[in-house]
């Protein structure tokens, strides 16, 4: 029994304590974008609340709560209440298989840095990332507005074919490390730098992060909500805190998406040429904890950073490249894992010398799909008008 | 606590399958039915079947059930009309739901032993895992696995030539 009650407390101790420092970033990070486009734009952003306008976090919690209220008059009460609840549970919820730190020996106790260690990791992220969608749906279909509808169907396709590439990606991963527990992969990625999945599956990590830029909906795939088309999007009728949660939802799924690439393909909280210790203690958990939010902080602000540089896409272009490009990319990258690792079994070839041969092949078809996407298609505008006169 | 969960779930997946063919407005009856593939994904969880639960959730909640609702969203529909006129199909459903249920129902308790159960659940936790499933698979069931993929080829060059004809 006592060792059922010390199961519970560990538990729950490291259930409430990632939770907390999972929303404890990304609230600092709502914060943080408007910090960081501030940069990039030459100037300030927020900086009147507090030393350096660090407040301003809170400052936007105690506005949204105390703006009005506001339900459109024939939506669909239910639904249009449920739908930022969905959306942010979805997102959420994905924090339950991240590896956030090794384990930790304390006391003979084993402590795991990560809620729970499931031999379905990385399905789970794709099961549960893929249900993000549901919120935006019922919020665009619960608002009674034509807008909101489009930005809900826009988001519904958008999902669904990028979901796609994304597993296509993952499959080949798997493939690699032979396990769909995200602690395995991370273990398996431990030792020298080139041991990280980047080095081995760049083509996969090229199309998970772009799959990754559209499930979480953020610019250039942010079709659901194009202020410029719809007004607002799926959430144009949302005010107050319902709004909130659908921005603070997006913000968690995009910090846990970075958390997954760097779990996947930069080694998760591993530091190369270190090998996890025998017992590892506090000190050791800590370090491993921090590594592992650098690693995923820094793709946050890859994430920022493409905001504020690229400009939306066409929505014809959207969906040409999930399925034109992205998928059979994702295919090909399949293929190309499979036979290496076949080829490379059979003469019993290390697996850097995989690495360094599957990189030249994907530099070639990369170089092949950039130069294909960029040749000038017939649906394209040919001449920008009146350039050539001038 | 297993037999409490199994309950709690088997209660919320009936109450949310009766509410799929009971709403009027078929966005619910899409949402419930999202709901009732959820309870399904938990009983695989308990009875040890991880992956299947992972694709049940990825298939059917993550994938169909989103176009379903597109689908739905797309045409508008609003609640029905009341039928008009009566046919015969309700009284149909209803005779032969109810026949089913009556059949299973005998079964159920028409004697000892008659329901598989499960004895050792670490060797069903063992058989769910992916890595067995997969062998499995590629192993002793490789011909229906191989036909199934035939199958489901067919159907996608099926739904190619479909969207292409429209074109012209």
């Amino acid at each position: 029994m006592p060792d059922i009650v010390a199961y519970l407390i560990e538990k729950n101790l490291v259930t409430v304590g990632i939770f907390g420092v999972v929303l404890g970033v990304v609230a600092l990070l709502t914060y943080g974008e408007r910090k960081v486009a501030g940069w990039m734009q030459d100037r300030n952003g927020p900086n009147r609340a507090g030393p350096f306008g660090i407040f301003q976090v809170v400052a936007d919690g105690v506005k949204f709560f105390a703006k009005e209220e506001f339900i459109p008059d024939r939506a669909n009460k239910w639904l249009f209440v449920m739908a930022p609840t969905f959306t942010f549970i979805a997102a959420g919820t994905i924090m339950a298989v991240i590896p956030f730190g090794d384990r930790i020996v304390v006391g003979g106790r084993e402590i795991l840095l990560q809620i729970a260690d499931v031999n379905i990791g990385v399905l789970y992220i794709l099961a549960i990332g893929s249900l993000s969608v549901y919120g935006i749906i019922a919020g665009g279909w619960a608002s009674n507005n034509k807008y909101s509808l489009m930005g809900g169907l826009r988001a519904s396709s958008q999902m669904i074919s990028y979901e796609i590439a994304m597993g296509l990606a993952i499959v080949a991963l798997i493939m690699d490390h032979g396990s769909f527990s995200l602690r395995a992969i991370v273990l398996d990625q431990a030792g020298p730098i080139w041991n990280w999945s980047v080095f081995t599956h760049p083509i996969g990590f090229l199309i998970f992060y772009v799959a990754a830029f559209a499930e979480a909906g953020r610019i250039p795939f942010d079709l659901p909500e194009a202020e410029n088309e719809l007004v607002g999007g799926y959430h144009t009728e949302y005010s107050s805190m319902k709004f909130g949660l659908f921005m603070f939802g997006e913000y968690t799924h995009f910090t846990l998406a970075s958390g997954i690439i760097a779990t996947l393909y930069f080694g998760g909280w591993t530091i190369p040429w270190v090998m996890p210790p025998e017992t590892p203690g506090i000190l050791w958990g800590l370090l491993s904890f921090v590594v592992f939010w650098i690693k995923a902080l820094f793709f946050v602000f890859v994430f920022m950073w493409v905001r504020w540089t690229l400009p939306r896409f066409r929505y014809d272009q959207l969906m040409g490249l999930g399925w034109k490009r992205m998928i059979p990319l994702g295919i090909f990258n399949i293929v190309l894992t499979g036979g290496l690792i076949l080829a490379f079994e059979a003469w019993g070839i290390a697996e850097f010398t995989i690495g360094i041969f599957i990189a030249a092949i994907v530099l070639t078809g990369l170089l092949i799909v950039i130069f294909d996407a960029l040749s000038p298609k017939e649906t394209r505008a040919t001449h920008v008008a009146g350039s050539e006169k001038v | 606590m297993q037999t409490f969960m199994f309950y709690l779930l088997a209660v919320v997946a009936v109450a949310s399958a009766i509410m799929v063919i009971t709403r009027r407005q078929p966005v619910y009856s899409v949402l419930y039915l999202v709901l009732t593939f959820f309870c399904v994904a938990a009983f695989y969880v308990m009875l040890g079947a991880q992956f299947l639960a992972a694709i049940q959730i990825i298939v059917y909640a993550g994938a169909i059930m989103v176009l379903f609702l597109f689908v739905v969203m797309m045409l508008n529909l609003r609640e029905p009309e009341e039928m008009e006129g009566r046919t015969v199909w309700p009284a149909f459903g209803a005779i032969v739901g109810v026949g089913l249920g009556l059949v299973l129902l005998a079964y159920l308790f028409g004697g000892e032993g008659r329901l598989p159960m499960v004895q050792d659940y670490t060797q069903s936790y063992a058989l769910g895992r992916p890595d067995s499933m997969g062998r499995s698979l590629f192993t002793e069931f490789v011909l229906p696995f191989e036909i199934a993929g035939v199958l489901l080829l067919a159907a996608v060059v099926g739904a190619v030539a479909l969207a292409k004809r429209d074109r012209g």
